[in-house]
């Protein structure tokens, strides 16, 4: 089923902003974040109009109401990733807090001084940092996948990394710079062959493709509401029951426990032994809207619409002389295309641009090491989502010309 | 908007009059726009008198952080330290002739934060030197 856009777009009001007179907005940034659906903004409203309480414990209805609607849509978030239960998707603010959730529990439990993890060269700082900070207090090492000339991971350099019998192999499914979209079961299943644990971080490819975590047999799967039609403050971490189980918590405090004494505390079970405080509750119910609107919409048919608006942009922004586009062709990649042009800084690009009302992301993107290695300091970033059209890429192949007009 | 790219911005980016190091040099600073990576060095000779001699500017970045960087480095050839510590952030804007939001300001201003951070002898550079 094709999407109708001229319904989907209706979904989202900030898209028919008129940014000052005359210009109306072109958003081209969803990688960085997704505009929400009003849907979505109408969920978490209603959620503090009727329903607003602290979850759990509370007898009265709207502490009930509330607990309902946080649980459920914590269901909705697992059938959405086809988690086996519930109890292992675990509420967290962000992608980067998951991995971080990981890295403190999990590798602080387990890894010691010369355990390798694995990591690749198209990181997004949030899977780099992490481990670099373990790195420093545990001394554990790092290798990393090679990126090829044509953006995709090295996979037979990777197959020679394992025999050092990595602990862990954290990789991004897409690409937040080149949207490569990595064959992720493959480097799990090698991962698992080798000894080693999966976690992959799902924050570009959750909200495009359709994410089995079961198939793809991931130990660890993280991704973040924002940018999938949900609010910022609220992503998840899914990992496998078991793993989970035997982690000691992340962060302590309230809801997170099942009995405290002074001087003594017995943890909770899952998923709120990971859920310390109380949590962002609105954004959790807005989150359960997101998936909602995906799931209704069906993400192969998203996966379809952006992969023909990806092809289309690719084929038009290569066409301009002085452009050159980051990345595999679009069969092997997402919505993204980060490019150059040349002679002119992406700062530049980015600002004429907006000055025709389209947004574009310019600058290193989180992921500064991909920009070394390909000996750039930036690219310009144009993102698609599945409000976006191929007018949206017209304009913004109009909008480079009159960028290399200025420069001329 | 099209201010904001000025004829006289797009010459001095592209055309640059104190582009290059000097060797020997009596004063040289450095530092990036964790923002967007744009990078500034400044090299500066100074006279007996305290005076600046000659400058250079070397770097990588858009527009508006390199146009700036020319203009400054301009304006400042014959003036004392003393007074180079005194620039701030109307001085830059001053030469440069427009108004500019939040984000591309720290563009703009990253010459400037290189300039005083040489001449104090700082070890970093910190955005309090613009304000």
């Amino acid at each position: 089923m094709t999407l109708n856009l001229t319904e989907i777009r209706k979904d989202f009001p900030i898209l028919d902003r008129e940014l000052r007179a005359g210009v109306w907005l072109t958003y081209l940034d969803s990688t960085a974040t997704s505009q929400k659906p009003l849907a979505v903004i109408q969920a978490m409203d209603d959620f503090y109009r009727k329903f607003n309480a602290n979850i759990h414990r509370g007898v009265h209805t709207l502490a009930e109401e509330s607990t309902a609607m946080y649980e459920g849509a914590r269901e909705r978030i697992a059938k959405f990733i086809n988690a086996a239960s519930a109890r292992q998707v675990i509420y967290t603010r962000n992608t980067t807090e998951s991995i971080n959730l990981v890295a403190y529990s999990w590798a602080r439990a387990n890894l010691k001084q010369g355990d390798l993890v694995i990591l690749t060269e198209m990181e997004h700082h949030s899977n780099l940092v992490p481990w670099h900070m373990l790195q420093a207090e545990r001394g554990i090492e790092l290798d990393f996948i090679p990126v090829t000339e044509e953006g995709l991971l090295d996979l037979e350099i990777y197959k020679t990394l394992l025999d050092r019998r990595p602990k862990l192999v954290s990789f991004t499914h897409m690409s937040n710079v080149l949207g490569t979209i990595n064959p992720a079961a493959e480097i799990i299943r090698l991962a698992h062959e080798a000894g080693a644990l999966a976690l992959v971080d799902g924050a570009q490819s959750a909200p495009h493709l359709q994410v089995d975590v079961q198939a793809l047999d991931a130990d660890f799967f993280a991704f973040s509401a924002h940018k999938m039609c949900g609010p910022t403050g609220i992503g998840v971490l899914y990992g496998k029951a078991a793993l989970l189980e035997s982690m000691p918590p992340f962060l302590g405090g309230g809801d997170m426990i099942k009995e405290v004494k002074l001087r003594s505390f017995r943890a909770n079970t899952l998923p709120h032994k990971f859920e310390a405080g109380t949590p962002a509750i609105a954004e959790a119910i807005g989150f359960g809207a997101a998936v909602d609107y995906l799931t209704n919409l069906g993400m192969d048919n998203i996966a379809a619409h952006e992969h023909e608006i990806t092809e289309y942009a690719l084929e038009r922004l290569e066409e301009i002389p002085g452009v050159k586009v980051f990345g595999p062709s679009a069969d092997k990649k997402g919505g993204v295309a980060s490019f150059t042009l040349e002679g002119i800084h992406p700062h530049d690009v980015a600002q004429i641009l907006d000055q025709s009302g389209i947004a574009v992301r310019a600058g290193h993107h989180c992921a500064q090491p991909l920009h070394e290695k390909f000996g750039i300091p930036a690219t310009s970033r144009a993102s698609f989502y599945l409000y976006n059209t191929k007018d949206e890429v017209d304009l913004l192949v109009n909008g480079i010309y009159k960028v290399k007009e200025m420069f001329s | 908007m099209d201010d904001l790219y000025r004829e006289v911005i797009i010459e001095h980016y592209k055309n640059p009059s104190y582009r290059g190091k000097l060797d020997p040099h009596d004063i040289s600073f450095a530092d990036n726009n964790p923002l967007c990576g744009d990078h500034i060095q400044i090299d500066l000779r100074i006279g007996a008198d305290g005076v600046v001699t000659d400058a250079r500017f070397d770097g990588h970045g858009c527009a508006i952080s390199q146009a700036s960087a020319d203009l400054l480095i301009e304006s400042i050839i014959g003036k004392s330290l003393e007074d180079v510590k005194k620039l701030n952030k109307e001085s830059v804007l001053e030469l440069l002739g427009i108004e500019l939001g939040p984000v591309r300001l720290k563009c703009a201003l990253l010459s400037l934060k290189v300039l005083k951070a040489g001449a104090y002898g700082l070890h970093e550079a910190g955005d309090e030197l613009v304000e």
